[in-house]
């Protein structure tokens, strides 16, 4: 007889939707239901996770140059910021918790900016390989080395192979991030509408899943894509 | 409950609101099922007229019909619009949408405005879809296969690319919203072990709608990034390997045939209990191999790559593996049929489909063990005994599914009762021409005649005439329905509440419900499939 | 029963794991300047994986749940993706195996 709900005795809040019996049992569903859409974009950045391993472990030394001609400094400053808005997000949630409407938009306005430092970085790293001719299909050329081997015949196509995918997992979780941003207006709009309180605040709980989220398939990407070999 | 004379000026879920506007912008699952039912079976229709046009070409061992590349786009069209667009949303969004809510007493779904995008994102797809094959069509086949999508078929690839992707989104909301609903939005007293077999068969199918769609969604994404940026992830020029498209591709594809053929066994669940009176013999059995099936299924993608060129000891693993699947669905068949040993069974349309299911699917399952074995796979893959085996049990499974349950809940969804009479009827055209078309396919394939041929030789020519010949019959059977439904809803007999006398809480409500489902709100404290508590109540007619 | 609604963590968590975070970030890289053969993967991949437990688990509210079936989905997730990696591997890994 777990999660079945009988009514809780208090005036409805103006929040509660129809076909839900309290605010409790909608809070619990849409937080179940972003969790569930988090395992969607789990398994969609997944099959990219998949493309990627197979051609590193198959090109390795290629991918590894590859690699190493993409600036670390760039991303690690990136991993950083990520991890910041983070936290800024959290402590947003937690100003929602404890509904401190002020300083929930001012951590909401932090996140977004250092989501859109991120954005900004990243816009400098794609113009960076833009310059050095290593997107794939507009005149691709790779004529960097591996380090450790200068004698090694680096492989133009292999190569490109990597970028293809850098691109593509990059391109595809900035994407999230422009979409993040989006998010995060709408709740800054909402809260200074005023239409969260301590009795209801899960669209600041499920977007800050979400960002969570996006934060995490950083985590993974920064050593995936710039430290396969720095030695 | 005071209400007026004639039951049909009840205030019900159909006329509790008019306008376009009532119906394109609504939110109630049951009004969203119905706009689902008109595109889906829209679909049907196109996919059928592709069916028609192949088997009319291959009339003849020539290629007189129409040309190669023409005939290409004919399966090309009939497979991507009747798996995307028919077979994985008929049973859950048009059944499931209506009865999930109902079945475990909730007023609607968790989520009813993400239900409504469902439903326009699939329309989206659709219309995407219809434009590729008004414009042209693809000749990649529906599987897509890379390197010829992406450097050689039409521009057309990444249109109808982007319509399967937008479509998945639909299949993945429906997906999530059951799951949650499910878990979140059961009456008091409705425990799992008391939720109707086909809930847990859609909740089994959501699990799959949620972790397996979203892999083709980005292998579709990936295809376009390749099609349009000269990307290179699966072009062999670069390094790349087309099987890797293959494994993404399959890794949900496969699992979609259990989307496809889950739902429709919670519906034969539904129907078999019913018509023989009797508990479900083994309820947790079946249940479970539910969740079975839908796991197992992810275990087993590439025996549809077992000749693409992967490596033996990949082959032998997913071989092994796929042996596996046949059991929990043979457990679901054992358990239908123990349903029936000393049930009361009758005979009535719905159970006449249950029948024809329980026939057809053992014999495409069964066809399936040969496939999973790789040395006859090698000898019978991309033949013709492939199209039998997955016709027999998308067709002979889904389809006789879907219309079994379509004529077992039409009452409560339009408060009319369809002509008994001209059902059976139906039932047994649509039985007969499905086994005439597919049968000899079986035969041809085992003789060597390969799929997606436009032309074979004359020696095949028989079984061939004999399967367009089944194919016009179950055309009918297909038609008949149509008609005599849609007649039903000005003419038919006004039906009862539980015209069945069946158990559920779905037959506790009134036909047609009214817009929350249920007048009080429902408090379960009875088992599923208590038929011997429902022997003695009159029917209510 | 009730999702993350009545804790609240305090700040000064968010701020210890904000912090470790970014301390890991900077041991990933200072890491994989160093030698460690093929190790260097697995020991990138293992400071990801506890970076991504932290906000996962604090960020996340994970930890805090009595909801089980939070854990549940996410540990489903995992398995599914391993499923995707492990067998596809188990293609491309043995082709070169005849």
């Amino acid at each position: 007889m777990s999660d079945s709900h009988v009514a809780v005795a208090e005036p409805a809040h103006r929040e509660l939707r129809h076909h839900f019996v309290d605010m409790e049992q909608q809070a619990n569903t849409a937080s179940l239901g972003m969790w569930l859409f988090l395992v969607t974009e789990i398994m969609f950045f997944g099959g990219m996770f998949c493309a990627y391993l197979i051609y590193r472990l198959k090109y390795f030394n290629d991918f590894a140059a590859a690699s190493q001609s993409i600036d670390v400094r760039w991303g690690a400053l990136n991993t950083a910021v990520l991890l910041v808005s983070s936290f800024t997000m959290a402590m947003a949630v937690r100003c929602a918790q404890l509904g401190k409407q002020k300083l929930l938009v001012v951590f909401l306005l932090f996140t977004m900016l250092f989501g859109a430092t991120f954005l900004g970085v990243k816009a400098k790293e794609y113009y960076d390989k833009y310059e050095e001719h290593h997107i794939p299909g507009l005149n691709f050329n790779f004529d960097g080395k591996l380090l450790g081997h200068p004698d090694y015949p680096v492989n133009q196509r292999h190569t490109e192979m990597f970028f293809s995918i850098y691109f593509a997992m990059t391109g595809m979780h900035a994407l999230h991030m422009i979409i993040g941003l989006g998010l995060m207006a709408y709740l800054i709009i909402a809260s200074i509408q005023g239409k969260f309180d301590t009795r209801y605040y899960t669209p600041v709980e499920n977007i800050g899943l979400y960002w969570h989220f996006v934060d995490v398939v950083w985590i993974y990407l920064f050593p995936l894509l710039y430290l396969i070999s720095r030695k | 409950m005071a209400t007026a004379v004639v039951p049909q000026q009840r205030t019900n879920y159909l006329n509790a609101e008019h306008g376009v506007k009532s119906w394109l912008l609504t939110t109630d699952h049951k009004r969203i099922a119905i706009l689902y039912m008109f595109v889906v079976t829209f679909f049907f229709f196109i996919g059928g007229i592709y069916a028609l046009l192949i088997r009319l070409e291959l009339l003849t061992p020539a290629g007189d019909l129409v040309q190669a590349d023409t005939y290409n786009r004919l399966f090309s069209g009939h497979g991507i619009v009747m798996v995307f667009f028919f077979l994985i949303p008929v049973v859950p969004a048009i059944l499931g949408n209506f009865l999930v809510p109902i079945m475990i007493g909730a007023k609607d779904l968790a989520f009813p405005r993400i239900n409504l995008l469902s439903w326009y994102l699939y329309v989206i797809a659709g219309g995407l879809m219809l434009h590729v094959i008004l414009t042209g069509g693809v000749d990649t086949g529906w599987t897509f296969y890379t390197p010829y999508s992406t450097a050689f078929a039409s521009p057309k690839v990444v249109e109808a690319g982007m319509a399967a992707f937008i479509n998945g989104f639909s299949s993945i909301f429906t997906g999530l919203n059951f799951i949650v609903t499910v878990h979140r939005m059961r009456a008091p007293g409705m425990t799992w072990s008391r939720l109707p077999l086909f809930i847990w068969a859609n909740y089994a199918t959501s699990l799959i709608m949620v972790l397996g769609t979203p892999v083709i969604a980005i292998t579709l994404v990936l295809l376009v990034l390749e099609r349009v940026f000269r990307l290179g992830i699966f072009d062999p020029k670069l390094g790349g390997d087309p099987l890797l498209f293959q494994h993404l591709f399959w890794f949900y594809s496969h699992p979609a045939v259990y989307i496809m053929i889950l739902p429709s066994m919670g519906v034969i669940s539904e129907l078999i209990a019913c018509f023989s009176r009797k508990r479900i013999f083994g309820f947790q059995f079946v249940a479970l191999s539910s969740v079975a099936i839908a796991v197992l299924g992810f275990l087993v993608w590439a025996h549809h790559m077992f000749v693409a060129g992967m490596s033996v000891y990949a082959a032998l693993i997913f071989s092994f593996l796929t042996f596996f699947i046949g059991v929990p669905s043979a457990i679901k068949v054992f358990n239908w049929t123990a349903t029936m040993y000393k049930g009361s069974v009758t005979y009535e349309t719905p159970m006449l489909y249950a029948f024809g299911f329980i026939g057809l699917f053992t014999i495409g399952g069964l066809t399936g063990l040969f496939l999973a074995t790789l040395g006859v796979d090698i000898h019978v893959t991309d033949t013709y005994f492939v199209v039998a085996h997955f016709h027999y049990v998308m067709v002979g499974g889904v389809v006789m599914a879907y219309l079994g349950g379509l004529h077992f809940w039409w009452p409560k969804i339009t408060g009319r009762m369809y002509p008994e009479g001209m059902g059976k009827l139906a039932a047994l055209i649509g039985f007969i021409g499905f086994n005439l078309t597919f049968f000899p396919q079986f035969i041809l394939g085992y003789v060597g005649m390969p799929r997606r041929y436009y032309q074979y030789p004359p020696e095949f020519q028989m079984l061939n005439v004999l399967s367009t010949a089944g194919a016009t019959i179950l055309g009918v059977g297909y038609l008949f329905p149509m008609v005599y439904m849609l007649w039903s809803l000005r003419y038919g007999e006004i039906a009862p509440d539980n015209p069945w006398n069946a158990a559920g809480l779905e037959w506790k409500t009134t036909s047609p419900p009214p817009t929350f489902n249920f007048h009080e709100d429902p408090i379960v404290d009875f088992e599923a499939y208590n038929y011997d508590e429902l022997k003695d109540i009159p029917d209510e007619r | 029963m009730s999702e993350q609604e009545h804790h609240i963590v305090p700040v000064w968590l968010y701020l210890l794991i904000g912090s470790t975070l970014l301390f890991f970030t900077w041991v990933t890289y200072a890491v994989s300047k160093i030698d460690l053969g093929a190790f260097n993967t697995v020991v990138a991949l293992c400071i990801a994986s506890f970076k991504a437990t932290l906000v996962v688990l604090i960020f996340m509210h994970v930890k805090y749940t009595s909801e089980k079936l939070t854990k549940a989905v996410i540990i489903s997730a995992l398995f599914f993706l391993g499923l995707l990696l492990t067998l596809s591997l188990a293609d491309f890994g043995t082709r070169n195996w005849l």
